[in-house]
């Protein structure tokens, strides 16, 4: 596929594939994630929607209705891969056999609980088998459809409601897994780690590029979540824009092993300016817990550095 | 011309899929159903089929990829066993309630634990609430026949179901018999080209499969699921009686052996049957007995008329299952073949045993001492023995 100047009207005014009347919170980043991705189709390619069970299920296809535009799949929780993956070796058996004749993309949404955790078994599978498709983890940080509990996702410190931050807890223990690395290990032809930039060039090209690259792709997408992270929905492209800005959330991707980084701050801002507008990591500003930000922005060092490493 | 050959019971069911050629088959390898997979495996390889097979990474994801690519409007199977149908439990319900009429080929083994690899039926037992069709075999013969039966019996439109199609592992599916193969031209002809109405790779239709659905719409899926497991009963005779045309071998819902006058019968599922059947003649010869069998072949749907009148005229009735359900009372035969006598005011003597767990040999003559208490049994009225272990190595193993 040729690749076109990015027009932000233009992409803007593209149909809608996930159509409005859907039950998702006002703020959702999840939603967000999947509309720019779907306009990454090109108008007039069929697609078949897959979806891991979630925030995103429940509310976009609740009996009898459906706000999906294409054909569209939801199995169970932990095998969104797999079940794409059937769905696409059936298309190609079908395709061979002369039973079908229109192209169709697959593209499967999980959100980090049923990506990281409970789906990475399958998720690990349809990328090793290499399944012409695009699985896209909206990463919110924490399993948000059942109120919020702790992933593998799951920033350190963050108070979720099974990591709370108590008199003697700070919040989760453990630093986050980083996926897209473990799915770029995977050896596919292309893996990309995005969220919401100011105009949505970043995501949408790399939803771009992952649809229409052969073989197996993988998107991970840094999407806040208004209730689990606690701010305004105002100020979720400022969190984004944070993320990026302090490095939490790097955009990169890994195009047939080459590890290439797509946005390098010139200023790269304390991590300071990525947690304070959420509640989630409101204890961290307590006096006694002032050596524990100290830590966060320490990892964030580690692994910004080690990123840089690999795109060199 | 049908062909002779000598096949064990894998080969037979995987000679079927090439025969069929469905168009994707996801599998995991477990024993002892392994083989199905492996020779599917060399069929492709060779050129003999272009199935599409898909080496997933785990039972879940063989059945979530049989499902998907069912969805999509593939023929689609998979094969297992034990553990690895445990593993698949969730998508056995997802399955069934989504109407995808998938076919599985099941080699009964022993859940865990302690883990153990041979013949029981607590793996299909413990599926059997999911909505799948369950069809169980005694011979490699029929295990054959059964699997070709599966897909017009799943795929009509009165049914639309998963069909499981069972047979005892090792004792059939690794043992060689005799067997008839029905031609290749004859077998397609039989099970036809899969035309799905509804899919997601449709032309000219979209659809979104596995919804979310309130108090207000679940129980009506399930409704709607009952229908189809009610029509499958007169599906499941229609296929079989078309079976018989083609090769006049006869398939119901069981097979009665020696029941016309018998006064003693046993009711039982799967390779067993034919030990009992030996008993059968023996008995016969000897004492006199009138001894028969009820060999259970579809027991979901089950047959519950059918079954209290095949057994109207019996004293006394031996039911043995071959897994446990701890109901600390009966097994999963007893308590079904004991409801429907009861539905029929049935006043027969029915005594429920438990055999061949893990493996367990049963013979000749433990079926002839289970003939001679159902006689005990009818003589004095009492049963004596309800829910007993035949084969048990000792009576103190029974002690906590």
């Amino acid at each position: 596929m040729e690749q076109t100047a990015y027009n932000f009207k233009e992409v803007m005014s593209k149909p809608e594939r996930l159509a409005p009347g859907h039950r998702m919170c006002a703020g959702c980043g999840g939603t967000i994630t999947v509309r720019t991705v779907l306009r990454a189709l090109e108008e007039g390619d069929k697609a078949v929607i897959g979806n891991a069970t979630g925030c995103l299920e429940v509310s976009s296809f609740m009996y009898p209705y459906t706000a999906y535009e294409d054909s569209y799949i939801h199995n169970a929780f932990e095998n969104a891969g797999a079940t794409l993956a059937g769905v696409e070796t059936a298309y190609r058996v079908l395709k061979k056999r002369g039973k079908i004749k229109d192209n169709f993309k697959f593209i499967t949404f999980g959100g980090d609980g049923g990506t990281y955790d409970i789906g990475f078994q399958s998720l690990s599978g349809a990328m090793e088998r290499g399944h012409d498709m695009v699985y896209v983890c909206y990463d919110n940080g924490a399993y948000m459809n059942t109120g919020t509990q702790r992933s593998s996702a799951t920033p350190q410190y963050a108070d979720t409601t099974t990591t709370p931050a108590g008199k003697v807890s700070a919040g989760k223990v453990q630093v986050r897994k980083d996926l897209a690395a473990i799915i770029a290990e995977h050896h596919v032809p292309y893996v990309g780690q995005s969220t919401f930039t100011s105009n949505f060039k970043d995501l949408y090209t790399k939803a771009q590029k992952a649809i229409y690259t052969p073989g197996a792709a993988f998107l991970n997408v840094m999407s806040p979540c208004p209730r689990g992270w606690g701010y305004e929905p105002s100020e979720m492209m400022n969190i984004c824009k944070m993320a990026m800005e302090t490095c939490y959330w790097p955009l990169f991707e890994v195009v047939e092993g080459k590890w290439i980084l797509n946005y390098e701050p010139k200023n790269k801002m304390p991590i300071e300016e990525f947690l304070k507008p959420q509640r989630r990591f409101r204890h961290l500003f307590k006096k006694e817990n002032e050596e524990l930000i100290g830590k966060f922005q320490e990892e964030i060092d580690r692994r910004w550095e080690e990123l840089r490493n690999k795109c060199n | 011309m049908a062909i002779r050959e000598r096949l064990s019971g894998n080969e037979a069911v995987a000679y079927a899929i090439k025969q069929v050629n469905p168009d994707v088959m996801p599998a995991f390898p477990i024993t002892p159903s392994t083989e199905i997979p492996q020779y599917v495996a060399n069929y492709i390889a060779n050129g003999e089929i272009d199935t599409e097979f898909i080496h997933v990474e785990s039972e879940h994801s063989a059945m979530s990829a049989t499902i998907g690519a069912s969805a999509a409007g593939a023929r689609a199977i998979t094969a297992t066993s034990s553990c690895g149908m445990a593993l698949m439990w969730e998508e056995l319900y997802v399955a069934a309630s989504n109407r995808l009429p998938i076919v599985l080929a099941l080699v009964n083994r022993a859940l865990s634990g302690p883990i153990n690899i041979n013949a029981d039926h607590s793996d299909s037992m413990g599926a059997r609430d999911t909505g799948w069709i369950q069809i169980y075999a005694e011979s490699n013969q029929e295990v054959y026949d059964n699997f070709i039966q599966a897909f017009p019996i799943a795929e009509d439109k009165r049914v639309h179901l998963p069909v499981m199609v069972c047979q005892d592992g090792f004792i059939t599916s690794h043992g060689v018999e005799n067997i008839l193969l029905v031609e290749d031209d004859k077998v397609k002809g039989f099970v036809g080209e899969y035309q799905p109405e509804h899919y997601l790779l449709h032309p000219e239709e979209k659809m979104a499969l596995g919804p979310y659905a309130v108090s207000n719409y679940y129980m009506e899926t399930k409704r709607a699921q009952r229908q189809a497991m009610i029509q499958a009963r007169e599906v499941i005779l229609e296929t079989a009686a078309r079976f018989e045309e083609m090769t006049g071998r006869k398939y119901g819902f069981f097979e009665e052996y020696r029941m016309e006058d018998a006064e003693y019968a046993v009711v039982i599922i799967g390779s067993a049957a034919g030990t009992c059947k030996a008993a059968i003649d023996e008995i016969r010869n000897t004492t006199g007995t009138k001894a028969g069998l009820i060999k259970i072949r579809v027991f979901r749907p089950f047959p519950e008329d059918e079954i209290a009148k095949a057994l109207s005229g019996v004293k006394a009735v031996a039911i043995m299952d071959r897994s446990e359900m701890f109901s600390a009372t009966s097994g999963p035969l007893g308590a079904e073949v004991r409801a429907a006598l009861y539905q029929a005011h049935s006043s027969v003597e029915a005594v429920n045993y438990f055999y061949g767990l893990g493996g367990r040999d049963i013979t000749v003559s433990d079926f002839k001492t289970v003939y001679g208490n159902l006689e005990t049994i009818a003589q004095t009225h009492v049963v004596t023995g309800m829910y007993e272990y035949i084969g048990l190595r000792s009576e103190q193993s029974k002690e906590v």
